[in-house]
């Protein structure tokens, strides 16, 4: 099994110390976190993390159990690329006088689906969203051109196969054992659970 | 972020308003929670709530310990043989840090604890200020849960969550952190509610009645099955459970050094300890059974050896309670998740009532070729000089079993462990997972607490009881009935016999001088002798436990005399050695 980018998705309460108690079960394993957005979530009150690393499934299986053991986590979930839509946005300021000269500059914005956020004498601000690939690559094509400064975001990214969290919580929140409770679905898959 | 507690879920009923101060309301949850014994030490930041605790002496029964660290231990202690939760106060700064072993131990072996430590007041946080640390953060990830109360109004729903947290699912401690001024806080107190849910809290997972029916026709199909169980069926209070469901199904059965006594070490089917310096069979033959069934253990490394030659030519039913341990160590065939009290009769229902006695005997068998190279020697000894085995062998004849053996961590321990005998659960108890030396002195002031009735023999090392002897101070003032059985090598002798057997019998720093042990107690109070002759160990065993009160026995045991069995680090558990 080798490695490879995988999306970990956990759904939590409010609670200070949280972020904490995620990003160690991480750094214990001496593992990097290559992103790491945290966000309201669709249900009020509840939270949720979007972290991306590079790992073997089976570390990172391994990974998303402890997370969900943490006591305000309420699901954990990881996907590969193939099962998420992602992005990422992406800051970019040059100098304003190279865009007034180098129509190219424009050209290649607009190529790129870069906006304008800010215009300034001095410098303009551009903003873009997408994939790491395309958000680096207009970095490199910018550089000849002066890029004063770069940030990006870290990635966000929707399952696309959940049904949504409303009803998986709704799930969840019956106290009362039943069969629909889906709960630890991903040890659920019986292939790869009974595999030896 | 704001924090967005959950407010208890019933509706308080209409009582007469009354204004309490956050200590007040600390210890009045405390009573709620049936707490009667709190171990603790105080200081300038908990200050508030040891003014209250003057009102409520009555009610709550206070120790005085010597270090915090004897603190947490003692309610572990407590913890293990009560089978409750266990209670230590601690001021901020040097006083929580000197929690930390203790949490880290009870995190490792599951061990439910609430530890309450004062903090400065909310607006120096982060200044700082005297006696200030970042308890909440350094206790992360050594705690199950923990909490920063800078509002007295959060305390009785705090603490509601904390100890339902601390003992429910797979247990563990938790700490709570409260700033001084919420202790002094006055507040409209609405009474307390016990807390019975938490909105992202799950603490035994669904069973499945699908896993139980594949686990329960793995086993009736197995021609060799084994089971091995740990500290869960302790935990679970599934002892009666777990012992129809062996004599069902009629399989040897092992246990990890958590779950001993949870099965009385004489009974029929019980084969012996597993791991490192366990026994021959259950070690051997975990890599010939065909179905291999763990009941509430981990898979330690310790257990297992080396993991990639661990039963891999057996199917593995796993009962845990923690969904995190399927298949963290140990690849299983049937997870079987959830409390094995509830699991563990579905699981008997099910199986067919069988007996094998060819494959039982196999384990005999082992057991006898261990006899003659370990256990004769270590319980029989010819030569003069004492074993440790001999002297627990003692302990074991004196106290028909009936006592709580807690032990340190060491050679000693292994000895006890593998000779003791126990006809009652929670009888054992032992820092397994973190392996803390120090943890028997204290661990056993809190056992007698949590279980008065009973005998506590503290076995302990010379260079372990070094570490926390000061708690002898509490046994003086406390009136603490405890036994300290220290076997004496003069070494630090697991250390030793490793220096021996791995690196050329280099003895880097491992020969460690004693203090007169009988002169320290004494200083103490505490009566006591020193032994080295065998012909006085039946004597001084029988009168130490007969003795009223605290009683040091110290027995010079041989120097160089090593613990075997023996997995080697790296090894797989049929490649254990017996010299």
């Amino acid at each position: 099994m080798s490695k490879q980018e995988f999306t970990i998705t956990v759904y939590t309460e409010n609670q200070i110390g949280l972020l904490n108690r995620i990003a160690i079960i991480f750094s214990r394993r001496k593992i990097n976190v290559e992103s790491l957005n945290t966000s309201p979530s669709e249900v009020e009150g509840i939270h949720r993390f979007t972290i991306v690393i590079h790992e073997m499934e089976e570390v990172v299986k391994k990974l998303v159990r402890q997370i969900e053991k943490q006591v305000e986590v309420l699901k954990a979930y990881y996907n590969n690329n193939e099962e998420i839509v992602w992005q990422e946005l992406a800051l970019y300021k040059v100098s304003t006088d190279e865009i007034a000269e180098k129509v190219k500059v424009e050209r290649l914005l607009r190529e790129f689906g870069a906006r304008a956020v800010v215009i300034r004498k001095d410098y303009t601000v551009f903003e873009t969203t997408g994939h790491r690939e395309e958000t680096d690559r207009l970095i490199n094509v910018l550089e000849p051109y002066g890029l004063i400064e770069f940030v990006r975001s870290a990635r966000v990214a929707i399952i696309k196969a959940s049904r949504g969290f409303h009803e998986k919580l709704r799930e969840f929140e019956l106290q009362e054992p039943s069969e629909h409770v889906v709960e630890n679905e991903y040890l659920d898959k019986q292939d790869e659970v009974f595999s030896m | 972020m704001q924090s967005t507690l959950n407010q208890p879920q019933k509706a308080v009923l209409p009582t007469k308003t009354n204004t309490i101060s956050g200590s007040q309301a600390v210890l009045e949850a405390l009573i709620a929670e049936g707490v009667k014994t709190i171990f603790g030490y105080p200081g300038g930041a908990i200050m508030p709530i040891y003014d209250a605790l003057y009102d409520y002496r009555e009610k709550l029964d206070h120790i005085l310990v010597r270090h915090e660290q004897g603190g947490i231990h003692a309610a572990q202690g407590f913890a293990r043989t009560s089978g409750e939760t266990g209670v230590v106060f601690a001021t901020s700064g040097p006083g929580a840090t000197n929690l930390v072993t203790g949490l880290a131990d009870a995190m490792i072996d599951s061990t439910p604890v609430v530890a309450i430590t004062g903090q400065v007041f909310a607006h120096l946080l982060g200044t700082d200020a005297f006696q200030e640390t970042d308890v909440i953060n350094i206790t992360t990830p050594v705690t199950k849960w923990n909490y920063q109360v800078t509002d007295a109004t959060e305390i009785p729903s705090v603490l509601a969550k904390a100890f339902y947290i601390a003992r429910s699912g797979r247990p563990g401690p938790v700490l709570i952190d409260i700033t001084k001024n919420a202790q002094l806080q006055q507040f409209e107190y609405e009474g307390y509610q016990a807390c019975t849910h938490i909105r992202s809290y799950r603490p035994k997972p669904v069973v499945r009645q699908d896993y139980i029916k594949q686990a329960a026709q793995l086993i009736n199909e197995a021609k060799q099955p084994f089971v091995i169980f740990g500290q869960g069926v302790i935990l679970g209070k599934a002892e009666m459970e777990f012992k129809r469901f062996i004599e069902k199904a009629g399989i040897p059965t092992a246990w990890t050094i958590l779950g001993m006594s949870a099965l009385p070490t004489d009974h029929p089917l019980a084969v012996g300890m597993l791991g490192m310096h366990g026994n021959y069979g259950p070690n051997v033959l975990t890599n010939e059974c065909d179905v291999l069934i763990a009941v509430g253990m981990r898979f330690d490394d310790r257990v297992t050896g080396r993991l990639d030659k661990y039963a891999k030519q057996a199917k593995v039913i796993h009962l845990d309670i923690d969904p995190a341990e399927i298949d963290k160590n140990v690849k299983t065939t049937v997870p079987v998740w959830g409390d094995c009290k509830e699991t563990l009769p579905l699981l008997t229902e099910l199986i067919e009532q069988k007996c094998y006695p060819q494959w039982l005997q196999r384990f005999r068998d082992y057991e006898n070729e261990e006899k003659i190279t370990c256990i004769e020697p270590e319980l029989n000894p010819t030569s003069d000089i004492l074993t440790m085995g001999e002297v627990i062998k003692t302990v074991n004849e004196l106290t028909n079993g009936d006592a709580i053996i807690v032990t340190d961590v060491g050679q000693h321990q292994m000895v006890a462990c593998r000779y003791a005998k126990f006809t009652q659960s929670k009888s054992n108890v032992t820092s397994g997972g973190l392996g803390t030396m120090g943890f028997a002195l204290p661990a056993a002031i809190g056992a007698k607490y949590g279980d008065p009735a009973r005998t506590v023999v503290a076995v302990i090392g010379d260079g372990g009881f070094q570490m926390t002897l000061q708690e002898l101070g509490t046994i003086m003032q406390s009136n603490v009935d405890v036994k300290i059985l220290i076997l004496n090598n003069q070494f630090l002798g697991m250390v030793r016999q490793w220096q021996q057997l791995f690196h050329e019998k280099r003895y880097s720093f491992v020969d460690i001088a004693s203090p007169d042990f009988v002169q320290v107690a004494k200083g103490y109070g505490i009566a006591g002798q020193s032994i080295n002759d065998r012909k006085d160990l039946k004597e001084a065993v029988s009168t130490m436990i007969s003795h009223k009160g605290a009683y040091l026995l110290e027995v010079m045991v041989g120097k160089e005399n090593n613990v075997f069995p023996m997995v080697p680090q790296g090894c797989s558990v049929a490649e254990i050695r017996l010299k």
